[in-house]
């Protein structure tokens, strides 16, 4: 009898530590965070060249981190590339004439959006769309256009 | 000539002999897996047997599981810390030791100690019942060995190794923890956000826990089946065991690169 206790004793315990260990991996070690699950609310932009981001790319405002990207598509129509972002719905007051860059984060850092805030009293709401957008730039672009003008300018 | 071709012959058969006999014996392990899954439920109405088998597999591995994990997160803490610095990156060792032990050092090293710890006691345990005809007295009694040996304790490793992993996880990244912000000096809040920043719940550590799932299910299928089918000798059972451990962890590397092409491929 006692050592049956004692086994289920020490049972108990070992799937209690496996429960803890594995809330610890889920809250510490991952971003549980507000704006991957269902809170918060979408909106779009569109670019003509979205450059290396990603889904789950950050999306951030002066640098803090808001949202991320959670879709990226293709419309055949316009022939521009649709982003679908998620921003946490505590940062529910981003005026509506805001504008949206990809932007890239260090020297081998992937590639972000920035949001740089207008001045409209109108905030951004789920399913607006971000209507002044600045594309990627692409290194092999910015290269060819430096040599062409240089070329061009030598003449 | 022809002694190449009495060698070449000899070679042929040999190679399709033990072709053969590993097919047999694949073939062997999938219709016991069958016939533990099929004699599971009457387990599973005893739970105590399973707690008991829990105990055994699970808690007293504890201890390994736990000393390896925390060493093995310091060196990677260590190595990372080596390397990075010079690239200036010292920072996202936390990110690295994490994503290295969540997804595949914290499944593959606990299934490898738990096929030494737990896996050698399973197989030698049931292969002495059968050496000492416990097995053919259960028959005798009509009670079915399978059923009232075999099943509980495939079931408490399945259970106990996920567990195992996750523990074996989580200390890790505390060794990491340990020997990068507080031995290296490593700036903790720079180590836990670029952690939090790349690690992701559903991408890397549930697929460790699948990972585990699988390697518990293959690690204990092979140690009972190894265990009960075991020659009824003293020799005969220490080759069991023996064999249960290579057999199981060679399947589990073949099955993490596998899985992890299953898992991680898709992007």
């Amino acid at each position: 009898m006692q050592q049956t206790r004692a086994v289920e004793l020490g049972t108990g315990l070992f799937v209690f530590m496996g429960i803890l260990a594995l809330f610890f991996l889920t809250t510490r070690v991952t971003s549980f965070d507000s704006y991957s699950g269902e809170g918060g609310y979408e909106l779009t932009a569109r670019f003509d060249q979205i450059g290396t981001l990603k889904t789950r790319s950050p999306v951030s405002i002066s640098g803090v981190q808001i949202g991320r990207v959670t879709a990226i598509d293709f419309d055949v129509d316009r022939l521009e590339a649709v982003v679908t972002i998620r921003i946490a719905s505590r940062y529910d007051r981003i005026p509506e004439d805001s504008d949206a860059s990809i932007l890239t984060s260090g020297i081998l850092g992937g590639q972000y959006i920035g949001l740089q805030p207008g001045g409209s009293d109108e905030y951004l709401k789920d399913g607006d769309e971000i209507l002044f957008t600045q594309s990627a730039v692409v290194l092999e672009q910015l290269i060819s256009k430096y040599l062409f003008g240089q070329s061009g300018g030598g003449e | 000539m022809n002694y190449t071709g009495r060698g070449l012959r000899r070679l042929v058969m040999e190679v399709s002999y033990s072709l053969r006999g590993f097919l047999q014996n694949f073939g062997a392990g999938q219709i016991f897996l069958l016939r533990i899954i099929v004699n599971s439920p009457y387990a599973l109405a005893r739970p105590r047997l399973i707690i008991k088998q829990v105990y055994v597999t699970g808690v007293q591995s504890l201890v390994v599981i736990m000393l390896a994990g925390l060493f093995v997160g310091m060196v990677l803490a260590l190595q990372g810390f080596l390397t990075l610095s010079r690239f200036g990156a010292e920072e996202t060792i936390g990110m690295v030791a994490a994503l290295g032990l969540v997804r595949e050092l914290g499944p593959v090293v606990t299934a490898l100690l738990f096929a030494g710890r737990a896996g050698t006691a399973l197989s030698s345990e049931i292969g002495l019942m059968r050496a000492t005809d416990q097995l053919s007295g259960m028959e005798m009694m009509a009670v079915d060995p399978i059923k009232r040996v075999v099943v509980p304790r495939f079931l408490g490793g399945v259970i106990a190794m996920p567990i195992l992993a996750v523990i074996f996880s989580a200390m890790g990244i505390f060794g990491a923890w340990f020997e990068g912000v507080i031995i290296l000096g490593v700036d903790e809040g720079a180590f836990w956000s670029q952690m939090q920043a790349q690690v992701d719940l559903r991408e890397d550590v549930m697929s460790g826990v699948i990972k585990s799932v699988f390697f518990g299910v293959a690690a204990s299928l092979l140690a009972v089946f190894e265990g009960y089918n075991c020659v009824p000798t003293a020799e005969g059972v220490g080759r069991a065991t023996t064999r249960a451990v290579v057999r199981t962890s060679l399947t589990v590397l073949v099955l993490n690169f596998m899985l992890t092409a299953w898992l991680l491929g898709g992007n």
